[in-house]
């Protein structure tokens, strides 16, 4: 296909040429169709995957962009979560402003925890991303506001009289967002930001050497990343109506930090792969017993255990053939069609 | 007086030290604007340490560095690079999973003016900035004869080409004097004319003060408009290339005591 750009804007647009658009076409038609086509069960994976999406975007540009390993990713989410609680709980705000208010008390914790990593690299910043997740959990548990284990409940997101209650509702609600977030994302990874994300992480020396403060940008990819979470986390307590801060204990920092690994660190795509994938596979996990049970019946008692057998087999299986996650996969098959039928 | 004024990077007894290893002691020196000025000296000699604290890596101990008239020393090292010195590395340190492009656009952050928001609609001041700064970096590719690698990512490129990516990435900072440290090392006698030739370029053509670190006499020789010569950490000689190569210390750092 013939592909002459004649402005540097051209160069760097987001859909370049007819045949990424009629994609996307495509995929904007099976997000409209899908919702009244699926059951009420599918539907509520693709949900959960959309908000996966949102906050594995986040956590992505943090430590895929900036190099910045985060274990606390999932209290990020806890403070989205029960910022939109309390604020729509308690104190009977709208969705609409308590949706960009738990992304911003997230990125203010985010800038918090990023000042060490100013001083600290790699494993020790990983520690002190994995503390800051365990003081927030031990929070929520003895803080009277957030009743601990008992949980608390969250409202119903309404507008003015209308109330987003069916699965169908919400699909579109968190799929809006979901493409919202990439987009941001897309943006943000093709200026100067995603540039100074991309250059702390490879040469930090060099960054500093070329103009580039790594104070503000390191702070900045925190912010960013946790304003990202915050966001997940409100739509989900939304979602699932009831928190709880075993919800956003440390597997969910690791569920997420596998969804980027899986799907390729510092990609955007990859993020998004990642966070269905992940998703994915305890729902597949349990359509496959479900599928075996009458031949194994023993097998339904096991499925816990399993789930996670699984689960971590693929994480090994992933990282020993293609470190480069599903993104690697991607883009090796574009570069296969892309000489089809010749060789290279 | 009159000599005083036209210094654009003035160094006034500069000591650097790293535990009990004294790297550079008293050493002083001043480039003027539109200079290409050359350090050389046997290797550990405290070359690279003194680039290192012009561009704000190390802070030295005594001494000042002042670039026009303003004090470096306890500027952080983006500071230092927005005021104008930009610097190409000796090992390659480029951005491995950039492209090009983006490791030369990646050096006129300082250039760019926008926020988080702008960048994250990526429209008004974000697009025009963004468009107007891929012209320049356009013009930079161009100057040094980047055009067929401009999208392939560093990582893939030949020794040669990383090196000249690492000038390009130096130049593209818009700076006032840069500092070069060792562009030729490790390359074949072709590339190393090519490299001369564009740092004499750059040097006529763009205005722009060079200091350069290099080991190939014959480039030093060619090149610079006035040597220093560095031997453990002291400043042996100074001068015009041709008078420091027949200074008798010079010899002897570089081949050794005459049997």
């Amino acid at each position: 296909m013939a592909n002459f750009k004649v402005s540097y804007q051209e160069d760097t647009a987001l859909f370049q040429n007819l045949w990424v658009k009629s994609w996307l076409a495509i995929f904007v038609a099976a997000m409209i169709a899908l919702p009244f086509l699926m059951s009420r069960y599918q539907l509520s994976i693709l949900n959960e995957m959309g908000i996966a999406v949102i906050g594995a975007l986040g956590l992505n540009l943090l430590t895929g962009y900036t190099g910045q390993i985060s274990l606390g990713h999932g209290a990020f989410v806890a403070i989205g979560a029960y910022t939109t609680g309390l604020l729509t709980g308690a104190l009977g705000l709208p969705f609409v402003i308590a949706l960009p208010l738990s992304g911003l008390m997230a990125a203010l914790l985010g800038m918090i925890v990023g000042i060490p990593s100013l001083r600290l690299k790699g494993l020790y910043l990983a520690l002190g991303t994995l503390a800051f997740g365990f003081i927030v959990e031990y929070v929520l548990f003895h803080w009277d506001l957030t009743k601990g284990d008992m949980g608390m409940a969250v409202p119903k997101i309404g507008a003015g009289g209308f109330v987003i209650e069916t699965e169908r509702q919400y699909f579109f609600l968190i799929m809006s967002f979901a493409v919202l977030a990439t987009l941001v994302a897309k943006n943000l990874a093709r200026t100067k930001i995603g540039r100074c994300f991309v250059a702390i992480r490879d040469r930090d020396i060099a960054a500093e050497a070329m103009g580039i403060s790594l104070a503000k940008y390191k702070i900045m990819a925190f912010a960013v990343s946790a304003f990202y979470a915050g966001i997940a986390g409100c739509l989900m307590a939304h979602y699932q109506k009831w928190i709880v801060p075993g919800n956003f204990d440390i597997s969910l920092s690791i569920a997420y930090i596998a969804m980027i690994v899986l799907g390729g660190m510092g990609t955007i795509l990859g993020s998004i792969l990642g966070a269905i994938l992940i998703t994915g596979i305890p729902h597949g996990i349990v359509f496959l017993t479900d599928a075996f049970r009458e031949t194994y019946p023993s097998l339904s008692g096991l499925i816990v255990d399993i789930k996670l057998g699984i689960f971590g087999i693929i994480i090994v299986l992933t990282l020993l053939f293609e470190p480069q996650g599903l993104f690697g996969i991607y883009r090796r098959i574009k570069v296969y069609w892309k000489t089809w039928p010749f060789k290279y | 007086m009159n000599q005083e004024a036209s210094l654009q990077l003035e160094i006034a007894d500069l000591s650097m030290s790293f535990g009990g290893i004294q790297a550079i002691r008293g050493v002083s020196f001043g480039v003027k604007k539109g200079e290409i000025y050359s350090i050389i000296g046997p290797n550990g000699a405290g070359k690279t340490t003194i680039f290192n604290c012009i561009s704000g890596i190390y802070r030295a101990k005594t001494g000042s560095i002042r670039f026009e008239s303003r004090e470096l020393i306890g500027l952080k090292p983006d500071r230092i690079a927005q005021l104008g010195i930009s610097r190409a590395f000796q090992n390659i340190a480029l951005f491995k999973g950039m492209t090009v492009l983006d490791n030369l656009m990646s050096a006129r952050v300082h250039l760019m003016k926008y926020g988080l928001i702008g960048a994250a609609v990526y429209l008004g001041r974000c697009l025009r900035e963004e468009v107007q700064n891929r012209d320049e970096v356009e013009d930079v590719i161009e100057f040094l004869d980047l055009q067929p690698v401009r999208k392939s990512p560093v990582g893939s490129l030949s020794y040669g080409l990383q090196k000249r990516v690492e000038l390009a990435r130096a130049l593209a900072m818009k700076p006032k004097l840069m500092l070069v440290d060792e562009p030729v090392s490790g390359m074949n006698l072709e590339e190393r004319e090519d490299m001369a030739r564009y740092i004499i370029d750059i040097n006529e053509e763009r205005d722009i003060t060079v200091i350069l670190i290099e080991h190939d006499m014959g480039l030093v020789m060619d090149l610079s408009d006035r040597v220093t010569v560095l031997n453990f950490g002291t400043k042996i000689a100074e001068g015009v290339p041709g008078e420091v190569s027949r200074n008798p210390g010079v010899v002897q750092a570089y081949l050794g005591e005459a049997g």
